[in-house]
């Protein structure tokens, strides 16, 4: 098992097995995208009360998860990066930060294009909308710090710190509509009993959930790879590597 | 001790300061995070009556009254249990209808009645076609 991860975690046998899985995984995305914006665009009936707009949740939602879970997976290798100083590890926080940030993004953006005809509004401050909005600024901290300091090292380490620091945000952001009265409605697929949303729409949305993952898991991987071969530059085995290609 | 297992305490008391710290924050928070009052909290006189403050629950049914050739409204808020008559002059969300959840933002006059100068609809988190409520609908008369 140790053995298994210090392999995984050595750059250069990181650098030929996410070659391998990127192009498969990458047709894995599409396909899954393709297959679930046909379904919730055109395949998903309208909602009850909602009509047409009910469509936006299925690029709300999914971004709004994946800006969550990207952090806890940014905070989880910053750590492993700060206690076992594992540079790979590192490479990985510093590649997923911009992605959850653009998810962030997307899920605020969508929320608020989908709160003026549903709640007449673009924007309120309750908590869900409030701790989300807070996590963009710590994504964007996040990415301050690592550019501020030169030295590539001491910029992980201190990042790492924020990110860890601002874990704690996340179940404010996951519990606040059940802590709260507010204007976000609860939890839809996560709810306990029973379901409260139709199976014709659920599996849409279930396929963009998984589009989206696989879309986060390609594109870590690929500027991970990016970044560890620029970090690497000075490295024999990336010298010989430019050397065979040219 | 190793530098290791040294960092490894280090990130573990700062994750546990974090916790409690945020713990303590929202206990102290709870009343000011509250994006809206319930009728019944605001019946229990939790909610300041001279401040602007936000109402929030479910229009009830055959409470709302529209004023013949004017913008105004007059309906009543329930969770339920309470129930709050709030009036309301301005253009309504498209989901605003009997039965359905919102949250007004105004003041309590002088005659117990909140005076709203915006009203959200609040959705809930159910999603179907049209026709599932349909049937449900048909349920619910048959019973």
């Amino acid at each position: 098992m140790w053995k298994f991860i210090h392999k995984f975690a050595s750059p250069k046998y990181f650098y030929n097995i996410s070659g391998k899985i990127l192009p498969p995984l990458g047709w894995v995305t599409l396909a899954l995208f393709i297959v679930g914006l046909v379904g919730a665009l055109f395949l998903s009936p309208p909602d009850y009360q909602q009509g047409e707009s009910v469509r936006i949740l299925y690029i709300h939602v999914p971004a709004a998860m994946l800006s969550m879970s990207c952090y806890v997976a940014m905070a989880i290798t910053a750590a492993i990066g700060l206690i076992w100083r594992i540079k790979l590890a590192d490479i990985v926080a510093w590649a997923i930060a911009p992605i959850g940030m653009t998810m962030t993004i997307i899920a605020l953006i969508t929320g608020s294009v989908w709160g003026k005809p549903m709640w007449g509004t673009y924007w309120v401050w309750d908590a869900r909308l409030t701790s989300e909005l807070i996590l963009l600024f710590l994504y964007l901290g996040f990415i301050a710090l690592q550019t501020a300091i030169e030295d590539t090292r001491s910029a992980a380490r201190a990042s790492a710190i924020l990110a860890l620091v601002g874990l704690v945000n996340i179940p404010i952001i996951k519990y606040s509509v059940n802590w709260w009265n507010t204007l976000h409605q609860p939890a839809t697929i996560s709810k306990m009993g029973k379901p409260s949303i139709d199976a014709s729409m659920l599996w849409p949305l279930l396929i963009m959930i998984a589009a989206y993952m696989c879309y986060f898991a390609w594109i870590t991987l690929k500027r991970s790879r990016c970044e560890l071969i620029y970090r690497e530059r000075n490295s024999s085995w990336v010298k010989k590597m430019v050397k065979e290609a040219s | 001790m190793t530098p290791r297992r040294k960092r490894m305490i280090l990130v573990g008391i700062l994750l546990t300061g974090m916790a409690i710290t945020a713990v303590l924050l929202i206990s102290a928070f709870k009343q000011n995070l509250l994006y809206f009052y319930t009728p019944t909290q605001i019946a229990n006189g939790e909610a300041s009556i001279d401040k602007g403050i936000r109402i929030g629950g479910l229009v009830k049914d055959g409470s709302l009254q529209r004023k013949e050739g004017t913008l105004e409204i007059n309906f009543l808020v329930t969770d339920e249990v309470n129930e709050f008559p709030v009036t309301y002059s301005g253009i309504l969300p498209d989901l605003f209808r009997e039965g359905q959840g919102i949250v007004a933002r105004g003041k309590i006059n002088s005659q117990g009645v909140f005076v709203a100068d915006e009203i959200l609809a609040k959705h809930d988190e159910n999603y179907m076609p049209p026709e599932a409520q349909d049937a449900l609908d048909a349920a619910k008369t048959l019973k």
